[in-house]
């Protein structure tokens, strides 16, 4: 019989340990699948590192490619912590792309200076907007909003397809179906010449601060992990539970607006239906790995973020395919799930459970 | 104008609407097995993939179509023991294991899939299933053509609904399964066991989810594809409790959604000219939302639902 005790203490070393166990035990068992394509394991993980850490260029990629997953990652972190499923952060970041390049595209006369800012609040708008629906949907009507927000992923990119073949597309796209390009006035600055990491790293870092201030500092904080620790006792204690639901989707629904503005206003510069490479979900595991916690998921970001870019280069040396990458990430998810439950929990096996409750 | 009836009366809309609601049938029976033990399986829209997969994947490399379903039901019964192990035993987070299951079966089907067919430019067909011409019954008017022009894997679905329903309703071990999502410390007063009945629906509903991915590219088409499941899953998880955890309301969900999803492309080459095509492909999606939003008031959830139990616990 196997039973789990809580541990009566646990130390900050442990839980700090947890998360790089799993991304561990996930590259681990990542070699497996590498094996079965028939190339070197060390050759590949070592193409992986080179790829994502190995020249400037690829730090570059490494933290271009970090921004939007952190600002997903925030979106999921902050909504999980009051137990509020939103699994849409893929949708509300094509809302906020969406927003972004019909607001940035220039077609509004406006005074200088004031159309980037406007860019980056249409697309958090349109993001906190998309995930309105489905906090309203729960705490209204009690649908489950797992279900609502990963329906409506797919409405939503259905949507932008349709603008993007229909009212914006681009004259100029030589029939391609994409939107027509970001004006200068409202791209996000580059950090660095002729690299692709952009300013959105900074909005991006600033915000993983003010939510990690928020959330330990401030009574919205404590309403947050109140109501999702204990909604019950939330509400007796006078906590206003349905009214920090909904406040925590729309901040949850507007960080993933904003990883859609940065894609397109920082990167792209236009917007396609293929924007993101599921930054979305991914989101949910670099929320997981930095255990819900704001700074933890810059750490974690930047882990996913260097398995993405060092996977796709590894791919192209040595023909391994770059799904590599999504397994890793999927096989983190489930490692720091066990490796979480061994740090809060010991195992016994065997011995009589009646005596000691769980 | 177009004349609704006219659609509505043809066998063929009807036998598009029973094609369509073959997959949904098995995933919504395989969510509503797992649901009622107690425990949710957001793996479904992965495992999906996964039966998928690897149904196809055995037919193309030389297994009869039979023994690809088998594949993909042991395919989709060894994920879900992944999740029972993670949910069960371990009592972690139903939602956030389903999703992990999830992305691991999705991305371990792309992987394989790629390794093994490193650079095909279009996807390699294999022969599926054909529909079951039954001497007789298939010349009948408007039933013939409607159901007895469908393949063996809808009559599977529909075999497996009264199945789930008399082993659920009617016999000690579904009695079993049932309070187990109810009331698990009775099941264990009675000396049962929590872990091994939970870990068995969970395991069976997942081989279910797996053949509604396997009806996908041996029946339905021909081939696999990356994101051709594309949601059903997820479907399958409103459409779970619009029936109300209930197999007989899981078919009559999965044909009223089949021939909502019939009518809407008939629709669409009707007026596609003025109405963008994607409108009506969110049409499935935003279905289901309303499935689940006007389902949801007085939904009896099953009240163990989501709820980790430990053996001893009270």
């Amino acid at each position: 019989m196997i039973r789990f005790e809580p541990r009566q203490s646990v130390s900050p070393v442990r839980i700090a340990a947890a998360p790089i166990i799993a991304a561990v035990l996930a590259l681990a068992i990542a070699a497996i699948p590498i094996w079965a394509a028939g190339a070197s394991v060390f050759n590949a993980y070592l193409l992986m590192y080179k790829g994502a850490l190995g020249s400037t260029f690829a730090v570059s990629e490494l933290l271009a490619r970090a921004t939007p997953l952190i600002l997903t990652g925030l979106a999921a972190a902050i909504a999980f912590r009051a137990k509020l499923w939103n699994i849409g952060a893929e949708g509300q970041l094509y809302a906020g792309a969406l927003a972004a390049v019909a607001v940035g595209s220039g077609h509004l006369a406006l005074p200088p200076g004031t159309l980037l800012p406007l860019v980056i609040i249409a697309g958090a708008a349109a993001g906190a907007l998309m995930m309105l629906v489905p906090t309203l949907l729960r705490v209204r009507l009690g649908a489950d909003e797992v279900v609502t927000t990963l329906l409506l992923n797919f409405v939503i990119l259905l949507f932008v397809q349709m603008m993007l073949e229909g009212p914006m597309k681009d004259p100029l796209g030589m029939g391609w179906p994409q939107s027509e390009p970001i004006v200068d006035a409202a791209v996000l600055p580059k950090l660095v010449e002729r690299m692709r990491v952009h300013s959105g790293l900074v909005v991006a870092l600033v915000l993983a601060i003010a939510a990690h201030i928020v959330l330990k500092r401030t009574v919205w904080g404590f309403e947050i992990r109140a109501v999702g620790e204990n909604p019950a006792a939330a509400r007796h204690a006078g906590i206003p539970v349905t009214a920090t639901i909904v406040r925590v989707g729309l901040i949850s629904g507007a960080f993933a607006g904003l990883a859609g503005v940065g894609e397109v206003a920082g990167l792209k510069g236009y917007l396609t239906a293929d924007l993101s490479p599921g930054f979305g979900y991914a989101g949910i595991v670099v929320a997981m790995l930095a255990g819900l916690s704001p700074l933890g998921v810059v750490l974690a970001a930047l882990f996913i973020a260097g398995i993405f870019v060092g996977a796709d280069s590894m791919s192209r040396a040595i023909g391994v395919s770059n799904y590599l990458a999504d397994l890793i990430v999927a096989l983190s998810l489930l490692c720091v799930l066990v490796s979480g439950l061994f740090v809060r929990f010991r195992m016994r096996v065997g011995g009589s459970a009646s005596a000691e409750k769980p | 104008m177009i004349d609704i009836l006219d659609i509505l009366l043809t066998a063929n809309f009807w036998a598009a609407a029973i094609r369509i609601a073959t997959p949904l049938i098995f995933g919504v029976l395989g969510a509503l097995v797992c649901e009622r033990a107690g425990v949710l399986n957001l793996g479904i829209e992965g495992i999906f993939t996964a039966g998928a997969m690897a149904g196809w994947m055995a037919v193309w490399l030389g297994a009869d179509l039979w023994t690809g379903v088998a594949v993909a039901a042991g395919t989709g019964a060894a994920f879900g023991l992944l999740h029972a192990i993670l949910t069960v035993p371990f009592g972690l987070s139903q939602h956030v294991s389903g999703l992990g299951i999830t992305l691991f079966a999705t991305s371990a089907s792309y992987y394989a899939y790629r390794t093994a067919l490193p650079d095909v430019s279009s996807p390699p067909r294999i022969t599926p299933f054909q529909p079951l011409d039954v001497d007789g019954l298939s010349d009948l008017p408007f039933i013939g053509p409607a159901l007895f022009q469908q393949t063996p894997l809808t009559f599977l679905a529909i075999g497996l609904v009264l199945l789930v329903a008399v082993l659920l309703n009617r016999t000690p071990l579904g009695l079993a399964i049932r309070a187990v999502g109810d009331n698990p410390s009775a099941v264990e007063a009675q000396g049962l066991s929590v872990m091994k009945l939970r870990t068995g629906a969970i395991m069976f509903g997942s081989a279910l989810m797996a053949l509604g991915g396997a009806f996908l590219t041996m029946s339905a088409f021909d081939a696999f594809f990356f994101g051709m499941v594309n949601g059903r899953g997820w479907i399958c998880i409103a459409l779970t409790v619009f029936a109300s955890w209930r197999p007989g309301k899981a078919l009559i969900g999965a044909l009223l959604f089949g021939a909502f999803d019939a009518f809407q492309v008939r629709l669409q080459t009707e007026v596609g000219a003025v109405v963008p095509g994607q409108v009506f492909l969110m049409l499935p999606y935003l279905l289901s939302i309303v499935a689940l939003v006007v389902a949801a008031r007085g939904a009896d959830y099953p009240r163990a639902l989501l709820k980790p139990y430990f053996k001893g616990q009270r």
